[in-house]
């Protein structure tokens, strides 16, 4: 009965909210009508298609070539037509190292010390993200009370904002923090995180698995409850032990699910920006500065926008990007034929 | 009576939940189970409880270490003599007895201090010898003054406009887009669905640079425009929007054009109110990009009266001088939007993105 109410009162919300709505579209009618007219029914599908291909068109193929003459150009104009073309000097400014594998030796130090940073902090993430969206996938999928409620809890921080995670997490960090309270508490000394380079590092990683574990444990999830559960009773009527039906079944049935969350987690990993930036500003120094961050300085707050230069370290972080999206194919393709 | 135990363990396992465990013992994995659940709830919702009862603390218990879990002010009482109230304290005498008493005034170490039951009489205590009595209060300043003497009010208002235009734009030319893909067969629908399958993999920070150079050459820069319109055609919600079209029966659409209806008037009245569940999962992503985006419009938007909420936040953290207890209460507030849809409409999120791996 009440819920009966319910529906009505909500049917009569959205048609109120729908009236606008369906007043601009028949307004539109006539426009369309005669543009059918004009052009014949066969023709339709692209006018329908227009406003979106203008849009992608604009903002995202037109820029993906833009972006590549960009990073062949020099100067400190922003118009193409203003900048000198130099060709591949810019790839060969920030390629220019004595050794690869330190940072100090390279012309552009920040450019690399920026890849390197990144390197650990996807190495860590990935691998811990992974590792606890499992733990709690598994436990989630258990027999357990209140299951939705605490699947709720797990997923809640994933649609918080990047700016708003962040300053959650600075101040409880704080030297005057409660988490410096607690050290107190203990016995121990406070700990300066965000001077420490490591500490900074470490609470980089742990901010961003903190706010993204729910997507992840959400894809494992479904794929858990996927698998046919009398794979689990013929299992049991065996005497299968526990241990066995998980690396033998769960694990393997699995896999694909966990291809496309290591995968997506590299990919989201090696574009990590917002709450890092908002957490530490990169620092201490050049601790935790990634190669977005590079790229945004660069580009964007440095006194000579150098926007040749992020141009042309964007299409290094293309071409890695690249690279994942083709492997992130390769598994979804796997995970639709199991 | 083993009727009796197998009750007992029935009501057990009852008590417990449903567990692995065999006649209601508990297997060690429920114990891990619960455990890392609690563990689990205190980590994942402690930090954001902590930043809303810190956002109701004043600025002077904020600076306090270590911290009180409740936002704590200190009483303060309206004595016989005296004009305005007098702060309450709780003073250790000479004579080793504690009193309640109101301080009038504090001279270098000592504080003048008042008995309010014999306002007649002021007594010596030494500053140390005295604690602040305390009671639960809110410091709801914390929520006015931003709104009210800074800019926070603009922000909010342009995030809001943001959110909306830019969900409503995506929306039409989204769905738009997806009628045509999902509907019709002409040649080159491959092609576009390749292309919009392609820009999936194009996130906007490899083309930062360009998009800014476009954004700029149509005039838009500090304009909340450049905001709302780069990201409008996602192709996740063309994809998302094309697939679910897909579904619905031929036989309709046939039908309409039996009945001479334009394709406009089929698009709007046969296949967008039965593409609403999609719809609304879109709306749902859409509103929730758009309110939590950071890098974008922190690029494109650099003076104060088109900042977003999440750029202003950024910004007010980022002065010198960082006033905590407006940044918490503001903090707060742009936590609230994304909260209530999320307790809502939770189902509508997670199944949309079981279904689609996208978020």
């Amino acid at each position: 009965m009440a819920q009966q109410s319910d529906q009505t009162t909500g049917d009569r919300l959205a048609s109120l909210a729908g009236a606008p709505v369906r007043l601009l579209f028949r307004a539109l009618d006539p426009l369309f009508t005669a543009i059918q007219r004009g052009i014949g029914t066969k023709r339709m599908p692209w006018i329908f298609l227009l406003p979106n291909l203008v849009f992608f068109g604009l903002f995202v193929i037109l820029p993906l070539f833009i972006n590549f003459f960009y990073s062949l150009t020099g100067g400190t104009q922003l118009y193409l037509t203003d900048r000198p073309f130099i060709g591949t000097e810019q790839y060969g400014y920030l390629l220019d190292c004595e050794a690869f594998t330190d940072p100090q030796t390279c012309r552009e130090d920040r450019f690399w010390k920026g890849i390197y940073n990144t390197l650990v902090f996807i190495f860590f993430q990935v691998t811990f993200m992974v590792l606890f969206s499992l733990i709690t996938a598994l436990i989630l999928n258990r027999e357990i009370r209140a299951r939705g409620f605490f699947r709720a809890v797990f997923f809640f921080p994933v649609l918080l904002s990047p700016v708003v995670v962040a300053l959650i997490w600075k101040w409880i960090l704080l030297r005057d923090g409660i988490l410096n309270a607690f050290l107190v508490s203990i016995g121990l000394d406070k700990i300066l995180f965000f001077v420490s380079p490591e500490w900074s590092m470490f609470w980089a990683i742990f901010v961003s698995i903190w706010a993204h574990m729910g997507f992840y444990t959400l894809i494992l999830l479904a794929g858990l409850q996927a698998i046919p559960p009398d794979l689990y009773e013929a299992a049991e009527m065996d005497g299968t032990s526990k241990e066995r039906v998980f690396w033998r079944i769960t694990l393997p049935l699995l896999w694909p699910n966990m291809l496309v969350v290591i995968v997506l987690a590299l990919i989201k990993g090696v574009q990590i920006f917002d709450e890092v930036f908002v957490l530490t500003g990169g620092g201490p120094g050049t601790a935790t500065q990634f190669i977005v961050q590079y790229i945004y300085n660069t580009g964007f707050t440095n006194q000579v926008q150098n926007f040749g230069l992020a141009s042309a370290a964007s299409v290094v972080l293309g071409v890695a990007l690249f690279v994942l999206t083709m492997a992130q194919l390769a598994a979804t393709r796997r995970k639709d034929d199991v | 009576m083993s009727d009796a135990a197998a009750t007992s363990s029935r009501t057990i396992r009852g008590l417990l939940g449903a567990t692995r465990g065999t006649n209601g013992r508990l297997h060690w994995t429920d114990v891990f189970t619960y455990m890392y659940l609690g563990f689990g709830v205190l980590l994942m919702f402690g930090p954001v409880i902590w930043l809303v009862l810190s956002s109701f603390k004043t600025s002077s218990a904020l600076l306090e270490f270590p911290p009180t879990f409740l936002p704590l002010g200190q009483i303060e009482i309206q004595v016989e003599g005296y004009d305005d109230p007098l702060p309450l304290f709780e003073a250790t005498l000479e004579d080793g007895s504690v009193k309640q008493l109101a301080q009038v005034r504090r001279i270098g170490i000592m504080s003048q201090m008042v008995d309010p039951e014999n306002p007649g009489e002021t007594i010596q205590v030494p500053i140390n010898r005295r604690t602040e009595v305390r009671e639960f209060r809110m410091a709801l300043e914390n929520y006015r003054d931003p709104l009210e003497r800074f800019d926070f009010t603009r922000y909010l208002y342009n995030s809001v406009v943001v959110t909306v235009v830019a969900t409503l734009v995506t929306l039409l030319i989204n769905s738009m887009a997806a009628y045509g893909l999902a509907i019709y067969e002409f040649r080159g629908r491959a092609a576009i669905m390749l292309l919009v399958i392609g820009t999936l993999m194009i996130p906007i920070t490899v083309i930062l640079v360009p998009v800014y150079l476009v954004v700029t050459s149509m005039g838009m820069i500090n304009s909340l425009w450049a905001v709302i319109l780069p990201g409008a055609a996602t192709p996740t919600g063309v994809f998302l929007l094309r697939q679910y079209m897909l579904t619905i029966p031929r036989d309709l659409i046939e039908a309409a054009r039996m009945d001479k209806a334009s394709e406009w008037a089929i698009y709007w009245k046969v296949v967008l109110p039965l593409a609403m569940p999609a719809m609304a999962v879109l709306a749902i992503f859409s509103i929730m990009w758009r309110w939590n985006d950071f890098l974008w419009p922190l690029i494109v938007l650099n003076r104060s009266e088109v900042y977003t909420l999440q750029v202003g936040l950024n910004a007010f953290q980022g002065e010198l001088d960082v006033q905590w207890h407006y940044i918490l209460a503001m903090t707060v507030v742009t936590l609230i939007p994304v909260t209530l849809v999320f307790a809502f409409l939770q189902k509508f999120i997670t199944t949309g993105i079981a279904s689609s791996g996208m978020k």
